[in-house]
C-alpha cells in the first residue's frame, strides 16, 4: 500500500461507513502506522499472511454466516422458547445447547465421527472402516456438481458476465448425457463415458451458446436472457421426460437407467456412492486454472472481461469472447448435470436440480472466481449440505437452514465493508476485485 | 454502460430488411391458418365459445363459427395485412400490425383447436387475468425500482416472503387485512435490505437480488417446515372473498371477465393507473425517473438521490410482497414452498417487454398469463401439440423482443450503477 494510495481511500472508507472522525492528532498517528510503504525492509512477509490477507474476508464470512444461522437456529426453536419462560439464564443455556447440539450433528455428519472413525480403523473390519468414513465421502460426492457449476460462474465472472443460466444449462447437459448414456448400447467404457460426458457438456455449451450469441449480436443482457433460457429448459425436459424420454415400462416421468459403460466407476461396494466424477471436477477445475491464467486464449477472456474498452484497443474481438466464455461457462454447467446422472442418479427425473445454479453464484463469488477457491468453497457447500441432512434427522432442523446460511455468506462476500467494519480489519492494498455485471442495456 | 453498449456490436435491424421479414412473417402466419388449421378441420365443422366464465347467473347464448370459413377469413386478413407491409410498410405501425396478426392466428389457433367442440372462452381470458395479477404487481415492482436506477431481481424472493408473511399473519389475526400489511411489511423489509446492500455498500445490484432470493427461499421453507407444518392453524388465512363491482360487472362478455373478481385485481388496475400516472405526470414521479437516468444531473439539482432510491426500493418491496399476498391472501388461501413458481422473474421479463412502462408490462403479463391458461385449455382439448412448447412460447418472446427484433425495449439508462457522490 502506497502513501500517496492508502490515504485517500481509507478516508473515504471512512466517511462512507458514517464513524465520526477521530481527533486530529490520533488520526494522523493512526494514518501514520497504517500507511506502511510499498516494500517493508526487513524480512519479507510470510506466505500464510499473505494467504490470510487473502482468506481473512472468505473465512470472516463463513464464520459470520454459520453464527448468524445458529442465531436463528436459537431464536426459531420452541425448546428455547420454553426455557425463556422458565428463566432468561436458562434461556441463554439452552440456546446455546441447541445450536451445539445441531452443529455437532451438521459437522457429524459432514465429515464423520471421529470416535466411530478411530474404532472402525482399530478393528480392521473393512465394512466398518466404510461405513464410518462414508459421510466425508458423501461430501465430496455432494460437492462434486457445484465444484463444476461453481466454475461455471466464475469462468463466466472473469469474463464479465453473470451467468445465471447455470441450472437450464444443469438441466441441458443432463438431458443430452442421458441420452448419449442410455441410448448408444455395446460401447466399452472407455468409449462410452468419455462420449457422454461429452455429450453432456455440449448441451451444456448450447444452452450457453444462445445467450452469448445474444448478447454478442444484439446486446441482449445475458441475465435476462439465462432466466428465460432456464425455464425454456425446464418446460423442454418436462416434454422429454413425459414423452420421447419417458422409461418404456414406467408412468412416472423418469428416463430409462443408463447403461453400466457409461456410469462414472464408483471406488466402494454400492451404499457408498463416492465416484470417479470428484477426481474429473478437480482435473477439470485445474485445467480450468491453467487457460484461465496459463494461457493467451485466458488472458483475452480476463481482458475482454475486465476492461472491454482497453481489449478492443488491443485488438480483442470483445463479441467472439463473449460468445466463447458464454459458451465454456455453459459446458461446465452441463458438466455439472452430467455427473449428476452419471454418477450418482444414473437416470434423469423431473426437477433433479435442487437449485445449484443460484447456490453455483454464491460459490463462485466466495471463491472470488479463482478455480481453487471454488473448489475450497464447493467442498465447503457440499459438507454443509450433506451434513444439513444429518442436522434435520438428528436435531431436527430443516435442511432448508443451509440457504439462509449460504445467502449470509454471499452477502458478506459481495459487500466485504461489513465485514471489514465489524472486525475491524484494515483496507485491502488493492482494489477489490468486482464482478463485472452491467445493467441490462448490454 | 456506455462501455458495454459499445462492446456488442449492434446490429441495428435495417428498415428495408425488417419490412420485409415481417411481412414474409404475417403471409407464412396466414397461409398456416389456411393450409395448417383450415384444411385440417372437417367441412361442415362449427367452433362454439362460451362467453361467460363458469358460474356467472344470465349466461350470455354461445358464440357458434362455422370452423373452416373462419380460419380462411382469418388467414386472408393476416395475408393481406403481409401483402400491405411488404408493398408500403406499416411504418411506425408494424409493431401494432404485428401485435393484430399474433392476436389473429391464436384466434385462429383457438377456432381449430376447438373445432367440433366448445371452448369456454370467458373463462380463458378470465383465468389469463387472474393469471397475469402476480405477473403484472412483480412487474409494477421492478418498473418502480428501475425507474429509479435500481436493478431489483430479488422481486421472486420478497414474493415469496411477503405471501408467507401474509399467510401466518392473516391466520394468527383471522384477518385478511392485517395478513396483507404483514406481506407489505415484509416486502419493505426486503428491499430496504436490498437498498442498504446496493446502495450504502454499492453491492453489485445484481449480487444483492441474488442474495435476497437465495435467503428468502430458504427462511420461507424453514419456517415452513419448522412450525407451518405442524401447526395448520398458522397457515389457514382468510381470503379476500371475490366481490362484482356494481355497475361494470353488468356490461356484456367484459363485465363477468373483468369486473367481477378478486380485490386483488381491482388493486392491480388501480395501481396500474396511479403507477403511470405518478411516475409520468407528477414531479415526483419525473424526481424519480431523473434518478434512473442521470443521478449526477438529479444530484447536482439538489435531488437527494440515495433517498429517491431507498424510497424506491422499499416501495418496489412493499409492490413485490403485495404480489406475494396475493396467492396466498387471493387465490390460494394457505402457504406452499417455493408456491410462486418463478413468477417474479416473468414479471421482470414482462417489465423488458413492455418497455419499463407500467401498461406496457399489464399487456406482456396479460399474454404470460393467456399462455399459461392456454395450455390447461389445450391439455383439455387434447391438441397433438405438447403443452410445454405453448409455455415456452412466452419466454421465447421475450428473448425475441430483447433481441431487438421487434424494436428495442430502452432500460433507464442508470439501471444497475450504484451512484459515487462526489
Amino acid at each position: 500500500m502506497t502513501k500517496s494510495k492508502g490515504k485517500p481511500k481509507g478516508k473515504a472508507e471512512q466517511g462512507k461507513a458514517g464513524e465520526a472522525p477521530p481527533p486530529d492528532a490520533a488520526h494522523i498517528l493512526i494514518q501514520e502506522l497504517t500507511a506502511t510503504p510499498p516494500e517493508p525492509p526487513g524480512p519479507k512477509r510470510s506466505w500464510w499472511r499473505r494467504a490470510w490477507r487473502v482468506a481473512q474476508v472468505p473465512v470472516l464470512a463463513v464464520f459470520s454466516g454459520l453464527l448468524l444461522g445458529g442465531v436463528l437456529i436459537a431464536l426459531t426453536s420452541p425448546e428455547v422458547h420454553a426455557a425463556f419462560q422458565v428463566s432468561v439464564l436458562q434461556g441463554i443455556g439452552t440456546a446455546f445447547a441447541v445450536v451445539f447440539r445441531a452443529y455437532a450433528a451438521l459437522f457429524a455428519g459432514a465429515f464423520g465421527d471421529p470416535l466411530k472413525m478411530a474404532a472402525a480403523l482399530q478393528s480392521g473390519d473393512p465394512l466398518a472402516i466404510r461405513r464410518a468414513f462414508n459421510p466425508i465421502l458423501e461430501s465430496m460426492v455432494a460437492a462434486t456438481p457445484y465444484i463444476f457449476a461453481g466454475l461455471s460462474v466464475a469462468l463466466a465472472f472473469r469474463g464479465g458476465l453473470f451467468n445465471i443460466g447455470a441450472e437450464g444449462q444443469i438441466f441441458i447437459g443432463a438431458i443430452t448425457a442421458t441420452y448419449v448414456g442410455y441410448a448408444l448400447v455395446g460401447l466399452p467404457l472407455i468409449i462410452h463415458l468419455p462420449l457422454a460426458l461429452a455429450a453432456g457438456a455440449l448441451g451444456g455449451a448450447l444452452w450457453g451458446y444462445i445467450p452469448g450469441w445474444l448478447k454478442a449480436r444484439t446486446g441482449a443482457h445475458e441475465v435476462i436472457n439465462t432466466i428465460m433460457m432456464n425455464y425454456i429448459a425446464f418446460r423442454l425436459s418436462d416434454w422429454l421426460l413425459t414423452g420421447p424420454m419417458m422409461r418404456p415400462d414406467s408412468f412416472n416421468p423418469v428416463s430409462p437407467t443408463i447403461q453400466e459403460s457409461a456410469m462414472l466407476p464408483r471406488f466402494f461396494a454400492d451404499p457408498i456412492r463416492f465416484h470417479l466424477g470428484f477426481f474429473v471436477a478437480l482435473g477439470v477445475a485445474y485445467l480450468v486454472y491453467w487457460f484461465l491464467f496459463r494461457t493467451t486464449w485466458g488472458f483475452n477472456l480476463r481482458t475482454a472481461g475486465a476492461n472491454p474498452n482497453a481489449a478492443r484497443y488491443a485488438g480483442i474481438n470483445t463479441g467472439r469472447w463473449i460468445i466463447i466464455t458464454m459458451t465454456l461457462a455453459g459446458a461446465l454447467a452441463g458438466l455439472a448435470g452430467t455427473n449428476e446422472v452419471l454418477g450418482v442418479n444414473h437416470n434423469l427425473a423431473m426437477a433433479f436440480s435442487s437449485g445449484y445454479g443460484f447456490d453455483s453464484i454464491a460459490l463462485a463469488l466466495l471463491g472470488r472466481s479463482h478455480p481453487l477457491g471454488v473448489v475450497l468453497a464447493s467442498l465447503l457447500f457440499g459438507t454443509l449440505r450433506s451434513g444439513a441432512r444429518r442436522m434435520q434427522v438428528v436435531a431436527g432442523i430443516p435442511i432448508d437452514i443451509i440457504s439462509v446460511i449460504q445467502a449470509m455468506i454471499l452477502a458478506f462476500m459481495a459487500a466485504p465493508a461489513i465485514i471489514r467494519t465489524i472486525y475491524r480489519l484494515r483496507q485491502p492494498a488493492e482494489a477489490e476485485e468486482e464482478v463485472l455485471v452491467r445493467g441490462w442495456g448490454g | 454502460m456506455s462501455t458495454a453498449a459499445a462492446a456488442a456490436p449492434r446490429s441495428i435491424a435495417v428498415p428495408q430488411t425488417r419490412r420485409i421479414v415481417m411481412g414474409l412473417l404475417f403471409a407464412v402466419l396466414g397461409l398456416v391458418l389456411w393450409f395448417g388449421f383450415g384444411a385440417d378441420v372437417g367441412a361442415g365443422e362449427t367452433t362454439t365459445f362460451g362467453l361467460t366464465p363458469g358460474g356467472v347467473a344470465n349466461p350470455l347464448p354461445d358464440w357458434v363459427l362455422p370452423s373452416r370459413p373462419a380460419l380462411n377469413i382469418l388467414a386472408l386478413v393476416c395475408i393481406f395485412l403481409g401483402m400491405v407491409e411488404l408493398v408500403r410498410g406499416f411504418g411506425r405501425m408494424t409493431n401494432v400490425a404485428l401485435t393484430l396478426v399474433s392476436g389473429l392466428f391464436v384466434f385462429g389457433f383457438l377456432v381449430w383447436a376447438a373445432a367440433g367442440t366448445s371452448t369456454n372462452l370467458g373463462g380463458l381470458l378470465n383465468s389469463s387475468l387472474d393469471k397475469a395479477v402476480p405477473i403484472t404487481l412483480a412487474a409494477l415492482s421492478g418498473i418502480l425500482c428501475e425507474r429509479a436506477g435500481v436493478i431489483n431481481i430479488a422481486i421472486e424472493g420478497m414474493m415469496l416472503t411477503g405471501a408467507l408473511m401474509g399467510a401466518m399473519i392473516g391466520s394468527v389475526a383471522q384477518n385478511s387485512m392485517a395478513g396483507l400489511a404483514g406481506a407489505l411489511a415484509a416486502g419493505a423489509a426486503l428491499g430496504l435490505f436490498h437498498g442498504w446492500l446496493s446502495i450504502k455498500y454499492k453491492t453489485n445490484q445484481i449480487v444483492s437480488g441474488t442474495v435476497i432470493n437465495i435467503f428468502a427461499a430458504g427462511i420461507t421453507s424453514y419456517i415452513s417446515h419448522l412450525f407451518l407444518q405442524a401447526n395448520p392453524g398458522l397457515n389457514n388465512p382468510p381470503i379476500f372473498p371475490t366481490f362484482p363491482i356494481p355497475l361494470l360487472s353488468k356490461i356484456p362478455v367484459i363485465g363477468p371477465i373483468a369486473f367481477l373478481n378478486n380485490p386483488f385485481v381491482y388493486a392491480m388496475f388501480i395501481l396500474l393507473i396511479v403507477i403511470h400516472t405518478a411516475l409520468f405526470f407528477t414531479r415526483w414521479g419525473l424526481r424519480h425517473r431523473s434518478v434512473g437516468e442521470h443521478p449526477k444531473a438529479a444530484d447536482t439539482l439538489g435531488i437527494n438521490v440515495f433517498r429517491t432510491r431507498y424510497v424506491a426500493v422499499v416501495l418496489s418491496g412493499m409492490m413485490a410482497g403485495f404480489a406475494g399476498a396475493y396467492y396466498t391472501l387471493g387465490s390460494v388461501g394457505r402457504f406452499d414452498e417455493v408456491m410462486t413458481a418463478g413468477r417474479g422473474f416473468i414479471g421482470l421479463a414482462a417489465m423488458i417487454f413492455g418497455n419499463w412502462t407500467p401498461f406496457g408490462a399489464f399487456g406482456a403479463s396479460l399474454l404470460f398469463g393467456f399462455a399459461d391458461a392456454l395450455q390447461s385449455k389445450v391439455a383439455i382439448l387434447g391438441i397433438p401439440i405438447p403443452s410445454q412448447f405453448l409455455q415456452m412460447l412466452p419466454y421465447i418472446a421475450t428473448m425475441v423482443v430483447l433481441a431487438g427484433v421487434v424494436g428495442r425495449s430502452q432500460p433507464p439508462a442508470a439501471d444497475g450503477v450504484a451512484y459515487e457522490k462526489e
